[in-house]
């Protein structure tokens, strides 16, 4: 093969291959090659968006942490560390082993900081469930998530889950991981003192997964390629016993530095912790471990094994450190030092096969990237709702909806997950964020992930932004305070530059959001080249979001909780339908703009809905997003199974369309419920923030019924209701 | 009085137990490490669930070689106290310390959720705080909790009083709408002959604080103390 058709089939390109000469002043060793080529990748180094994230804020009201792998806030002794990453190409070709090996790689990410991972989040994208592909899809995903997560013994507490077209071909696999740790015990990523050692320890390196990231990740998907030998296989029991033997290593102060081996293996590992420890490191391959024979240096550099760790020990203290993972009987070997000369040196046989400098490795070229705005965009944002017609029977109306893939009940998946272990999951699965109270304090912490893409689509600026304000009000309303933030940017491919405009639309919304918020992003992730045949994927910025609830009495959740409470609804509503679910699900479209955004207003909603729910006076707080009103107010009666609890709302504006006011999915607005006596309070604190505020109905009984004024829009059994909604997936699903 | 909770590797919800024995019931207890052979001044030992061995083979299949299994037979055969909880069940199941085994879900899913079980008996060392026919609502998280015995283990399990507690509705009926995994008989807890190893499918240690839900898991652990202070 010539040479020009080995580094362009390892995904470089001419200029970075002249790049290579001019930083080695010769021709590359084929080893040397592979490992440019993967850390130059986009999964690795970013070169297309580095530019751009630079924008996104790192301080915010608690301290932070920016680490190499993860990074979190400190809460007075711990520190809360977390991040978000995707895999959604290893998904889409392998399923089960996709959503697994994704799993196993963010809790890799977090406890190679020295946190013990509390809880995980899935965000899942597939295309209809009418394509049996991507039923084989959803299910070989929540298989993928149940097998590694169950076993490896992380709750899998939260999560959300989309279907829209653009994701047939290319699914979305994100998972989020948080850890906790006291805040004197964070670990680095880094390699430093030259004769310490660098340990390798784990499982043995095979071929498995060579090229994941370079290949998988960071080209498009061509129709019948086959691709399935690049997707990595995970072994969560292997998992389990490396964190427990890791936090103990960590825990005897021996250690100087420790990175997992996750996305280009033993190559990122080596030169990212030689490069942060402004050290130079030398490894001797035969003292890997290794599941094959005849490997070459190449691909033990570039194997994407799992469940491996590279640790930077001090000198004299590696039998001590070999011992505690022999306990768990996890391999241990130390293959090589760290070195002064500030280069990754990799031996075969005493015979040097790659020798670059560290930070060459590490600084991959950064590219701006041309943009544009769509095409169809314009054609697409107009709507006129006079052309929509308005419903006849909103029983059925609701029905649809709820019975649509988007909104229906999730209770299929998350039964599959162990929600529960660890003891920490005080909200469950069902309401609008995950809650974890936090041992031996009195704090808890609430998670959320959130991105509404058909927004994104629409409006990548203010779609990125909605992410953000919802994120953040589905923590407000479990009683939390919005605190840090974590993003995975999945988008189409950079280098066109309609698809480069959505991501920089997105980025600044965001930048723009959190700034007002004042929330940092601590860590995250970009997946680019996210196409099938058909075109890109909606551009799709998922937010994960961590918030503090100071006192775990002020957990509050979303479903009604006695009867005759006093429902209140805090923000306005709009004659908005663009972008809404019942616009595609009722009308077949998808058109409009997304729903209009007061970053004020937003922050004026929480603040009230926040202040009222910490003095005690609220039983219940629900978002309202997708569906509307009325499906909010469905989900705050049924979502609880065990007591569900009807409502009655006669005292609803109708200023506009019946369908905006109950399905039209206007921003800031939370549905709480209070007692009789709280209600003054509740509007005191309103009037205070200049939230709007109307007192909407009473709960009670055992149907949920909607008013204008003395006509009945809506009458439906809280049973027929929950049939709908729960019954939607498991039926799907077993078609 | 004192705990030992024993960890294999995977094991999963074993710091669960210890957290539930030292800071919710403040009994002592330590950790007791499945290559270890010792369990002597302990008063009851948990086996707690998780995946040992990565369930591997099949649940509780390898753990059930383990160094400390040999130990815990004999403890058990001593009198001490032996409770398996989820895997530490399927566990106790495969070391033959308990009749039965342990089948796939009947749906062939995990299921993680609360459910309802009721005590059939409540004159044992594991229940003596509950009352007959007291209803608990305790989650479960397996995806091998359909317990199975043949007719004739089953009848003597009936005859000497050995099912411990049975999947239930919310009111304390038993049918198979409330039997979550297909168990026969609805079986979610069994107890040996001579009444001190218990199995149980569903989690105490995840319902024992008001916090988390349910403190219903607490009669259990509750109940043990009690056993111990009345042998004293």
């Amino acid at each position: 093969m010539a040479k020009s058709e080995v580094y362009r089939a390892l995904g470089l390109t001419d200029e970075e291959y002249q790049r290579i000469l001019d930083i080695l002043k010769r021709e590359p060793t084929p080893t040397e090659l592979a490992m440019f080529s993967v850390e130059w990748s986009e999964h690795c180094g970013y070169p297309r968006s580095r530019s751009l994230l630079g924008l996104l804020p790192k301080t915010g009201k608690y301290q932070t942490l920016i680490g190499e792998d993860a990074g979190g806030i400190i809460l007075d002794d711990l520190a809360v560390i977390f991040k978000m990453e995707s895999h959604n190409h290893p998904s889409q070709v392998e399923p089960k082993q996709g959503a697994a090996t994704g799993v196993g790689g963010i809790i890799r990410d977090i406890f190679t900081t020295g946190a013990r991972p509390i809880a995980c989040l899935d965000s899942l994208r597939f295309g209809p469930l009418s394509e049996r592909y991507n039923r084989y899809l959803l299910r070989g995903v929540v298989d993928g998530i149940q097998f590694y997560g169950n076993c490896v013994g992380v709750p899998t507490v939260a999560g959300e889950i989309y279907f829209e077209e653009s994701y047939s071909g290319n699914c979305l696999v994100n998972v989020m991981c948080i850890g906790v740790a006291r805040k004197d015990r964070i670990a680095r990523a880094r390699a430093f003192g030259a004769g310490n050692s660098i340990m390798y320890v784990g499982s043995s390196t095979g071929r498995d997964g060579i090229g994941g990231c370079s290949i998988l990740a960071s080209k498009e998907f061509k129709q019948g390629e086959e691709k399935r030998p690049t997707v990595q296989i995970g072994d969560p029991f292997t998992e389990k016993c490396l964190i427990e033997a890791t936090l103990e290593a960590l825990a005897t102060g021996y250690i100087v530095g420790i990175k997992d081996m996750g996305a280009a293996g033993l190559t990122c590992s080596t030169s990212e912790m030689a490069s942060v420890g402004n050290s130079g490191i030398e490894v001797e391959l035969q003292r890997v471990p290794r599941k094959e024979k005849n490997m070459e240096p190449w691909e033990v550099m570039m194997s994407e094994s799992q469940e491996r760790m590279l640790l930077c020990v001090q000198e004299g203290k590696e039998d001590q450190i070999r011992k505690l993972f022999l306990k768990w009987d996890l391999n241990a070997v130390v293959i090589g030092k760290v070195t002064d000369d500030g280069m990754v040196r990799i031996k075969d046989k005493d015979k040097v096969v790659a020798e670059i400098e560290a930070h060459s490795l590490t600084q991959a070229p950064i590219y701006n990237m041309a943009h544009k705005k769509p095409e169809y965009l314009d054609e697409l944002n107009e709507l006129d709702i006079s052309t929509i017609s308005e419903p006849k029977d909103y029983n059925d109306v609701l029905l649809e909806l709820l019975s649509s893939p988007s909104l229906a009940s999730k209770e299929w998946v998350y039964q599959q997950y162990d929600h529960m272990v660890q003891t920490n999951t005080t909200v469950l699965p069902g309401s609008d964020a995950a809650v974890l109270r936090l041992k031996q304090t009195n704090k808890a912490i609430a998670a959320t992930t959130d991105c509404n893409s058909r927004y994104c689509f629409l409006n990548p600026h203010r779609g990125a932004q909605i992410a953000i304000a919802e994120a953040a009000r589905n923590l407000v309303c479990s009683g939390a305070e919005p605190a840090a933030v974590t993003d995975c940017l999945n988008f189409g491919n950079p280098e066109k530059p309609d698809r480069f405009w959505q991501f920089k639309n997105c980025v600044e919304g965001i930048a723009q959001g959190c700034r007002f918020f004042n929330l940092p992003v601590v860590s995250g992730n970009v997946s680019f080249y996210n196409e099938n045949p058909k075109g890109a994927i909606y551009p799709t910025p998922t937010i994960g979001m961590i918030g503090v609830i100071n006192d775990i009495s002020h957990i509050c959740t979303q479903f009604f909780k006695k009867e005759q409470d006093v429902i209140i609804l805090l923000g306005s509503s709009k004659e908005e339908l663009g972008a809404s679910e019942y616009l595609k699900v009722i009308h077949g479209k998808i058109k409009g703009d997304a729903p209009d955004l007061n970053l004020e207003l937003e922050e004026a909603v929480q603040h009230c809905a926040l202040e009222s729910i910490r003095k005690g006076l609220v039983n219940s707080a629900h978002d309202c997003s997708e569906g509307g009103l009325a499906v909010a107010l469905v989900e705050c009666c049924i979502s609880n199974k065990e007591k569900m609890i009807g409502a009655t709302i006669d005292n609803l504006l109708f200023k506009f369309r019946k369908d905006a006011v109950l399905f039209g999915e206007s921003q800031s607005r939370i549905i709480i419920s209070c007692n009789e006596e709280a209600v003054n309070r509740i509007k005191d604190i309103a009037k205070e923030n200049r939230v709007p505020f109307c007192i909407i109905g009473r709960t009670g009984g055992k149907t949920l019924r909607i008013f204008q004024k003395k006509k009945e829009l809506i009458d439906l059994e809280l049973k027929k209701l929950y049939e709908v909604w729960a019954g939607f997936l498991p039926r799907q699903i077993q078609r | 009085m004192k705990f030992g909770v024993v960890v294999f590797p995977g094991s999963n919800c074993d710091q669960d137990c210890f957290y539930v024995i030292k800071d919710v019931l403040k009994q002592p207890v330590k950790y007791i490490w499945h290559k270890d052979t010792g369990l002597d001044s302990l008063d009851c030992v948990v086996l707690p669930g998780g995946f040992s061995y990565g369930d591997y083979l099949r649940t509780g299949a390898v753990a059930k070689f383990s160094p400390i299994m040999k130990s815990i037979v004999d403890f058990a055969n001593r009198g001490g106290f032996v409770i398996g909880i989820c895997n530490g069940f399927q566990i106790l199941l495969e070391a033959g310390l308990l009749p039965g085994a342990m089948l796939r879900n009947k749906n062939l899913h995990f299921i993680c959720k609360f459910v309802y079980i009721r005590t059939e008996n409540n004159h044992t060392a594991f229940t003596n705080f509950c009352h007959k026919h007291q209803v608990l609502n305790i989650p479960i998280a397996h995806n091998e909790g359909n317990y199975y015995i043949d007719e004739e283990g089953l009848q003597e399990l009936k005859r000497n009083n050995q099912i411990v507690f049975r999947y239930c509705a919310p009111e304390g009926n038993v049918n198979e709408a409330y039997n979550p995994n297909g168990a026969m008989y609805s079986i979610a807890g069994i107890i040996n002959k001579q009444g001190n190893v218990l199995g149980m499918m569903p989690h105490p240690e995840r319902s024992s604080e008001k916090l988390l839900n349910s403190e219903d898991g607490l009669f259990i652990f509750k109940s043990i103390v009690n056993a111990v202070a009345m042998r004293r």
